[in-house]
């Protein structure tokens, strides 16, 4: 469709572009599709979270439903993050835009935080489990204060995978006429306009990248001195762990072994 | 069955007519999945043995494939796009090929790391040079962890070629493509279901792979 370029061309097009002071304000501006881009992840992290996060405590602590818990995360992998949104826009009620988007971010945005949040339950030593117990804990308290806390480095692993992995394919909710920076990308190969598709893609790349630090070191800082070794689910390069999925691109969970 | 029709979820008799348009997206999903983890596999065993031998790269090398892997893959495929073409099949397997390097240089630096070394000293005593002792002695131990990248790489690269639909190489995803532009959900239920399916299989398939070349392991992994 194109003929390869000289790449330092595209570089000083691509300069230029960021350089026009246009493409920094209104609807089309980086701050807006930016903003769109960061809120429709923060809307699929805040209601995957919701779904996902208690019920895999409660799984977790009534040891329960295993392979309910595996599954998730295999059918998650499995599942291509294109073709959950494509499906989502496919239902009437939802149609094509940020709802259809929505509900893709959320069902991609689960596996990891059911995966990691229910292992990081079930590997609490038994042992202190029951002295837990022993000293009288009820199982509220137990859940709460003894395999949350024992856990939480796993689900910070977790929420870290689906919020990367969110925040990339929101790039990709633009084919699915949704808002973000992914629309630089799909509106510029629409039009020509390559030198709009690379600043887009440039953007995305470092808003990914960034995002990922980022949670890393949020996850460090959480977890002072353990965050790294603990952070290691078992076996998460076989399915029922927590390792790379069929994400559009996610440094997966350190996880193997 | 009967009552399907253009606008149900799946209508058969538009499947009925087009098996040989699915079977042909399926071959070129296979095509572009299989090459791009067979170049990502030789790339990363040169990469592995460099990461092993030289421990000081290899947090070096990790984080560079890291880094390929954490960019959306829309991105990647539009970063290439200027140099080698939007819609060439070097551009897509470029894409593709950048996100098993993380995977299968992981999976394969913990496979050397389980073979245990005395068994590598040994080799060594017994005067097996380093090449020979490699592959006739590391490698074989370091399967499982090899077999393993290597299905995680392809069930990834399965999802993943969905979207080389969008740079014209075809593949379950141009069903997808087709079926959203024109409204029209069997191609989009039918290139869905079979990518899924794809991943699985393939899923199963080096499971099996993998048992059958280390029948020792089976006791030690229950997957």
């Amino acid at each position: 469709m194109v003929a390869p370029a000289d790449a330092h061309v595209i570089a000083l097009d691509v300069a230029h572009w960021f350089a026009t002071a246009s493409h920094w304000s209104g609807p089309d501006g980086i701050p807006a599709r930016l903003g769109e881009h960061l809120v429709l992840s923060a809307e699929a992290m805040g209601v995957a979270g919701v779904l996902a996060l208690p019920l895999a405590l409660t799984l977790g602590h009534l040891q329960r439903a295993e392979v309910l818990a595996g599954s998730v995360s295999n059918v998650g992998r499995a599942m291509p993050s294109f073709a959950i949104l494509v499906l989502a826009a496919q239902f009437r009620p939802i149609g094509l835009g940020d709802t259809a988007a929505l509900v893709a971010l959320v069902a991609l945005a689960i596996p990891p935080l059911v995966t990691n949040t229910y292992v990081g339950v079930r590997s609490v030593d038994p042992e202190v489990r029951e002295a837990a117990v022993a000293m009288g804990l009820s199982g509220w308290q137990l859940l709460w204060q003894v395999e949350l806390p024992l856990a939480l480095p796993l689900m910070l692993a977790g929420i870290r995978t689906s919020t990367v992995q969110v925040i990339a394919t929101t790039t990709l909710a633009a084919e699915v006429s949704a808002g973000g920076l992914g629309r630089y990308i799909v509106d510029g190969i629409a039009e020509s306009d390559y030198t709009k598709v690379w600043a887009g893609a440039i953007l995305v790349a470092v808003l990914a990248l960034v995002a990922e630090v980022v949670l890393g070191r949020v996850q460090a800082l959480a977890v002072p001195g353990r965050g790294q070794a603990l952070a290691l689910p078992g076996g998460g390069d076989r399915p029922g762990g927590s390792g790379p999925t069929s994400a559009t691109g996610t440094e997966p969970v350190p996880a193997d072994r | 069955m009967t009552a399907s029709g253009p606008d149900s979820l799946v209508w058969w008799g538009w499947v009925g007519g087009h098996g040989g348009l699915i079977l042909q997206r399926l071959e070129e999903h296979l095509s572009l999945t299989f090459e791009a983890v067979l170049i990502g596999a030789v790339l990363s065993a040169p990469l592995t043995l460099l990461a092993r031998n030289r421990p000081r790269l290899q947090p070096w090398l990790i984080g560079f494939t890291g880094t390929l892997y954490t960019i959306p893959s829309l991105a990647l495929f539009a970063l290439l796009g200027p140099l080698t073409g939007f819609t060439t099949r070097t551009t897509s397997e470029i894409a593709l090929v950048s996100y098993t390097l993380l995977i299968l240089l992981r999976n394969f630096l913990a496979g050397l790391s389980e073979v245990p070394a005395e068994v590598v000293d040994a080799a060594t005593a017994m005067g097996y040079p380093p090449l020979r002792r490699l592959w006739e002695v590391e490698v074989p131990l370091a399967l499982p962890g090899v077999v393993a990248g290597l299905r995680i790489a392809t069930v990834t690269t399965i999802g993943l070629v969905t979207i080389a639909a969008l740079f014209g190489q075809g593949g379950l995803g141009a069903l997808i493509l087709d079926g959203l532009n024109r409204d029209f959900h069997t191609p989009v239920v039918v290139g869905s279901a079979l990518s899924v399916a794809l991943a699985v299989v393939a899923d199963v398939a080096l499971l099996g792979v993998e048992r059958t070349l280390t029948p020792w392991s089976r006791r030690r992994m229950p997957t």
